[in-house]
């Protein structure tokens, strides 16, 4: 199958999601790679409506069969788009595939992860992101060995179709790795009344466990963490070895993001809190008493 | 200048989800259903732009719904919020996000709104897909997951939600935006607008009479519930938690 994965890369080195979006489409038979990194490819204006042209113009002149990228917030935006000017045969988010046949069966969770639906595609070219948390990632090491897409012998015009601006990123730099990426993932939630006790407690014990820092949606409508932390339905999808969920009541939307975790720790003063129904193990007791006791365990 | 904004009915997100036992669909026997939250958003944007920036230029809001003849009831949601007009394209066809957008293209095409805002997503498929879709038909700018939209510039100045960050865009109109959870909070109907919505016509076309030629790429062969297998061991203090959480 001739396939497009499109990848992303931070400022070093490509991102573990695509390592996994690899993983699916090798996993495919007769797979036939080319990936398009997105920092590589596209310049100066880096906003849906132009990335998307050359993705559809990559599509129609190179024939690819099958477009693959991990569900990040670029890919639902941009991978969505360029399959709407290629047909519109689409599945977002999936979690697993196999062959009935030869036809490929696709699982994708639906209403918040209590449901997941196993759909086809009925037409070609096919566009799959896959939830990078569903599948392991390939070795880095195989990217070196994969052809990148020449973009440049594309003949992409899409001069007289009006394009959004690009105009600024606030991106706040953190020393503790993203909440995807990460083994660990401590998060916060409506129990933390400030961003100072956030930092300090869902940050002081991220960083004693060499982990990445994430909160509710409750935390971020009240101004105390940035968006890119939010884990949930509508927000990242984690599942990293251990996830600590401090103060979050366990509503079905952030449940949705979280669930496929390793193992699950949950601290709630309220024993009847939804969220140790989905744990694997609970404490009951206060967030400002427990977590500065277990920084000072990890330190001393 | 006019704006059309999506409304889907989807399935109370408070309840419990529950699949058929045959795995054919869900279990709607017993459902709630309310306008997508994110398309509610969606609404409330237009609304606050309404209040916002009309002058002796008139904006007009028009809310579009696609799908069966129950779809009434969450455009009169629409409607009680503040929306001027409804759109219903009745069809009973099982649609996917493909279908929905070239309809909602139809709709456009006859309408000639200056701005479509719709949710990023609806949360009972969570596709995450029509908008896009959309944009990509009408070949207009998109800026989705918008969680700030003012006037200004080329057309709209919008700060987007990524996974990065905030990112800022300039979109001229015509434009598709789509709707993040913390673009704002939307209003409760009074009382009084949900009576007066009551009495509102709703403007009904057959899908058939729009003759789109989209039939649906998505096909659902079957659903299963996803239930939690875990049980959790209750710690009694936390020395026990360092163990087990120590690298
Ligand atoms: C369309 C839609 C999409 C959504 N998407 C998301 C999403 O992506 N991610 C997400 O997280 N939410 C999402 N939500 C919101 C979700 O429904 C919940 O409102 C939210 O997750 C609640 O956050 P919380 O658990 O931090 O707060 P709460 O529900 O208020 O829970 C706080 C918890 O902290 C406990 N607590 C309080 N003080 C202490 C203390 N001192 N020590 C210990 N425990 C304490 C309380 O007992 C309670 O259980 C979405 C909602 C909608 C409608």
């Amino acid at each position: 199958m001739k396939t497009l994965v499109i990848t992303e890369s931070d400022e070093s080195d490509i991102r573990l999601g695509s390592l996994s979006a690899i993983a699916f489409a090798q996993s495919l038979p007769e797979a036939q790679l080319d990936t398009l990194c997105v920092a590589d490819v596209f310049g100066e204006n880096p906003t849906a409506d132009s990335h998307a042209a050359v993705i559809a113009a990559a599509v129609n002149q190179k024939s690819y069969e099958l477009v693959v990228a991990a569900a990040t917030t670029y890919a639902k935006d941009v991978v969505a788009r360029a399959a709407g000017l290629c047909g519109g045969s689409m599945a977002s988010d999936v979690i697993s595939h196999r062959f009935d046949g030869d036809q490929l069966l696709l699982d994708r969770p639906m209403f918040a992860g209590a449901v997941t639906a196993t759909v086809t595609l009925s037409s070609i070219p096919r566009f799959i992101t896959v939830r990078a948390s569903a599948y392991n990632p390939v070795e880095r090491s195989i990217v070196d060995n994969l052809n990148s897409l020449d973009t440049e012998s594309l003949d992409v015009d899409y001069s007289d179709v009006p394009c959004a601006h690009w105009k600024s990123l606030a991106s706040r730099a953190s020393h503790r790795p993203d909440v995807t990426e990460a083994k660990i993932v401590v998060s916060g939630g409506r129990a933390f009344k400030s961003t100072e006790d956030f930092e300090r407690l869902v940050g002081g014990l991220a960083d004693g466990l060499g982990g990445a820092a994430g909160s509710s949606r409750a935390l971020v409508d009240a101004g105390i963490t940035p968006n890119d932390l939010q884990v949930g339905q509508t927000g990242k999808i984690v599942a990293p070895d251990i996830y600590i969920a401090l103060g979050i009541s366990g509503a079905v939307q952030h449940l949705a993001g979280m669930k496929n975790s390793k193992t699950i720790i949950a601290v709630n003063t309220d024993p009847d809190a939804p969220i140790f129904s989905v744990a694997d193990f609970g404490l009951v007791g206060d967030v400002y008493e427990v977590v500065p006791q277990l920084i000072a365990e990890l330190n001393g | 200048m006019k704006i059309l904004v999506t409304c889907k009915r989807v399935p109370d997100t408070d309840q419990k989800i529950h699949v058929k036992e045959d795995g054919g669909g869900i279990d709607d026997s017993n459902l709630a259903y309310v306008l997508n939250p994110f398309d509610a958003i969606a609404v409330e944007e237009a609304l606050r732009i309404r209040e916002e920036y009309q002058t002796n230029d008139e904006i007009q809001i028009v809310a579009v719904g696609v799908g069966v003849a129950d779809y009434e009831s969450e455009l009169r949601t629409a409607l009680a919020m503040g929306a001027d007009r409804a759109i219903l394209v009745e069809s009973t066809a099982i649609m996917d996000p493909w279908t929905v957008a070239n309809t909602i293209a139809a709709v456009v095409a006859r309408e000639s709104p200056d701005l479509v805002l719709m949710g990023k997503q609806a949360v009972d498929d969570d596709a995450n897909q029509t908008g896009q879709f959309l944009a990509a038909l009408l070949q207009w700018p998109q800026a989705t997951f918008a969680s700030n939209i003012r006037f200004g510039g080329l057309g709209l100045q919008v700060a987007r939600e990524t996974d990065q960050g905030i990112e800022e865009i300039e979109v001229p109109l015509p434009a598709v935006v789509t709707a993040d959870l913390r673009l704002n909070e939307p209003r409760y109907a009074s009382l009084p607008s949900i009576l007066k919505a009551r009495k509102k016509e709703i403007e009904i076309i057959a899908h058939a009479d729009l003759q789109v030629d989209a039939d649906p790429k998505l096909e659902v062969l079957s659903m299963k519930s996803e239930i939690s297998q875990r049980s959790c061991v209750m710690l009694d203090n936390v020395n026990s938690l360092i163990e087990i959480i120590r690298p």
